[in-house]
């Protein structure tokens, strides 16, 4: 293992090189590019063998990848925001033809108006494309669950893509030390893909064909159950992760003095670590905060979030995204997991850092304190409305 | 050895489809597969050919085949092409059979960039002139005049009142290593095209007329016919692109009656003759460039 300092994007290239996908299709996209880039430099300098494809747009990316897949091998590509609605017919293809891409999305904001930083709305409105949808908190996490999402992806059972999505700018940009692991062991954690669902000039197959309206609905159904099978094969990958690096993840939520908290923010990717600061010094004065950081929207960890808030006074959900005339898409997730699990806790939905717009820890606080004292159901954080 | 009826492959490798009786689309994705052979690895986007062959569990290609994306025929042979050639597979054609809206309108963006990498595939446009499996709407490749279900002829529109888009110089403006077109009406020319393409490198584009008698108003046992004589009035040419030199592979003593073409379909009943007139004008132009430059 070497260690490295490195930005989120550098991170997961090197991810991604451990990995060695035989397909690449490259699009550029702020704040994704620094992916493709450092793929084609690994390619060049002969540290990565691959196929590297310019691709002319992020349809054709995952176009592309489909075909790889399709073809047998191991496929990756990267996009972000605008990049992402461009290819979303493909997501919905890539999973419906139980095609085990990992693709990278860099969180960005989305137009209009224009946005190059960070939120978290373009991934958030595809939690329905029949991805698994992964969010990295630092650059560590990133490059490991590069690694991850393909043992994942790939499990016979599963064969779901699998999106690792990394906070715009904060992450993707933001340098921190890196433990490299080296190629013998990656692939000591990482078999190569083997998969009956290719094409084969020996038996030939005719793939993603059409369906109609009795055998469309029991497709349909076992790529539900191929996501939740995702389940249990993340923990089965994070232990062998565990045993072969070192390094421990915690499944579908990240817990953070849950146990015996009365207040809780629910929340996803980097903006996790200021709160769970923010939590230590609320504690100090005697205050019991807790942060759960989900880190799989897909599979959604209903049952866990559940199990984690049920004795909290009341939570706040703090998410990048606003689904225009409701409230928050993890918001509404998770109070249905709270209705479903049958969990009755005081829940609060607070809307941040729309268009990269900074979320500060005294922002943290004003969220632990509204919820203390009780707020709206939906609150915007920095825009001050009269009732 | 060229291929004739006499040498044509005996196997079938796409049967027991649903397309309608007399499908030149059919008929070209049949023939063309006959030629290149069971390690053919086809690519069909929505469409009528993958609306007909693909409805599970009655699956109609006997070789390899997949559906892509409407837009992504290219893109996806260009993933396939990649994929396999990473599993050491050597011995495969990549081929895509894309309609003329899929190919001039939708999937020409993937198509330019699968060229402009010289992706090593055969691109097949089969061009009915019309969005035929959703109903004959209006595509890039339909002919000025043309009624469709978007382009009404009445008092106001006489139908489409474009051209069809020059999607076979528009390929060859890339300078893509074969180009050709070709008709199901000569069928021998078009599938040894095929045969040519399939032996050069890089990126291949066949461009074959392929008539829909439910979209151009024409009896199911005249495909053929009309595809020839689409040809022998010279409203379609057949023509290569190969090294940077165009040149004409057929070459009509006399073209015969443009009006008598016209006039057996029914897409075109509306046209009057000073319609008619603009076409053979329009014709007469295209001809005096095709013999000065392409002979």
């Amino acid at each position: 293992m070497a260690k490295k300092f490195l930005s989120g994007d550098e991170a997961f290239a090197e991810g991604i090189r451990l990995a060695r996908p035989e397909v690449i299709s490259a699009y550029p996209i702020t704040p994704q590019t620094i992916v493709v880039e450092k793929l084609s430099e690994m390619v060049e300098n002969k540290s990565l063998d691959s196929a590297f494809i310019h691709v002319e747009s992020e349809h054709s990316a995952l176009s592309c990848a489909m075909g790889a897949s399709a073809a047998g091998v191991r496929a990756f590509t990267a996009t972000s925001s605008q990049g992402l609605l461009y290819m979303v017919e493909c997501l919905y293809y890539a999973s419906g033809g139980r095609f085990p891409i990992v693709m990278m999305n860099a969180n960005r904001s989305t137009a209009l108006p224009w946005n190059i930083y960070g939120d978290q709305r373009d991934s958030l409105s595809q939690l329905d494309s029949g991805w698994i949808q992964a969010y990295a908190e630092n650059a560590q996490e990133s490059l490991d669950l590069a690694l991850m999402s393909y043992y994942i992806a790939e499990n016979e059972k599963v064969s779901t893509p699998f999106m690792v999505n990394l906070d715009g700018f904060i992450l993707t940009h933001t340098y921190e030390e890196v433990d490299i692991p080296t190629q013998e062991q990656a692939d000591t954690f990482l078999p190569k893909y083997e998969t009956d669902n290719k094409l084969d000039l020996d038996a030939p197959k005719n793939m993603a064909f059409s369906a109609g309206p009795e055998h469309n609905y029991i497709f349909k159904y076992k790529e539900h159950i191929g996501m939740k099978n995702s389940v249990s094969v993340i923990q089965e990958a994070e232990k062998k992760f565990s045993e072969n690096f070192g390094r421990n993840y915690s499944g579908l939520i990240d817990a953070y003095q849950t146990k015996d908290a009365d207040y809780i923010i629910v929340t996803l990717g980097s903006i996790a670590g200021l709160c769970r600061e923010t939590a230590d010094k609320l504690r100090k004065k005697g205050i019991k905060a807790g942060v759960l950081r989900i880190r799989y929207m897909r599979p959604f960890p209903a049952k866990e979030i559940a199990e984690s808030v049920k004795y909290a006074k009341a939570i706040a959900v703090l998410e990048k995204d606003i689904s225009f005339g409701n409230e928050g898409a993890v918001f509404t997730n998770v109070n249905s997991a709270l209705y479903t699990e049958q969990v009755s806790v005081l829940s609060y939905n607070f809307i941040g850092g729309l268009g990269g717009r900074n979320i500060s820890e005294s922002d943290i606080e004003h969220i632990y304190a509204e919820i203390q004292r009780g707020t709206k159901k939906v609150n915007f954080m920095g825009i001050e409305v009269a009732e | 050895m060229a291929i004739t009826a006499k040498t044509l492959c005996k196997d079938e490798f796409f049967y027991g489809h649903k397309a309608c009786a007399g499908c030149g689309g059919s008929l070209a994705v049949r023939n063309a597969l006959k030629v290149l052979g069971k390690n053919a690895v086809a690519v069909l986007p929505a469409g009528c050919m993958s609306a007909v062959g693909f409805n599970f569990p009655q699956l109609c290609f006997a070789n390899n085949a997949i559906i892509s994306t409407f837009a992504g025929t290219a893109s996806m042979l260009t993933g396939i092409e990649a994929g396999l050639r990473r599993r050491g597979i050597t011995d495969f054609t990549a081929v895509g059979f894309a309609g003329d809206g899929g190919t001039a309108d939708i999937g020409i963006q993937a198509l330019s960039g699968a060229i402009d990498r010289n992706d090593n595939m055969i691109y097949i446009c089969y061009d009915n002139e019309a969005y035929m499996n959703t109903g004959i709407q209006k595509s890039g490749l339909t002919p000025f005049g043309a009624k469709t279900t978007t382009t009404p002829a009445g008092e106001n529109i006489r139908g489409n009142i474009r051209p069809k888009k020059n999607m076979f110089e528009i390929v060859a403006a890339h300078d893509i290593p074969y180009a050709a077109t070709a008709t199901v009406g000569y069928m021998t020319d078009f599938l040894n095209k095929v045969e040519k393409a399939s032996k050069i490198k890089g990126t291949k584009y066949i461009h074959v007329i392929a008539p829909c008698p439910t979209g151009w108003g024409i009896p199911v046992s005249d495909t053929v016919e009309i595809a020839k004589e689409i040809v022998d009035c010279g409203l379609w040419y057949l023509a290569e692109y190969e090294k940077g030199v165009y040149h004409i592979t057929y070459q009509p003593k006399e073209l015969t009656s443009v009006s008598d073409y016209i006039r057996k379909q029914g897409r075109f009943r509306h046209l009057t003759d000073a319609d008619i007139e603009m076409i053979i004008n329009s014709r007469n132009q295209k001809w005096e460039k095709i013999r000065k430059e392409w002979a």
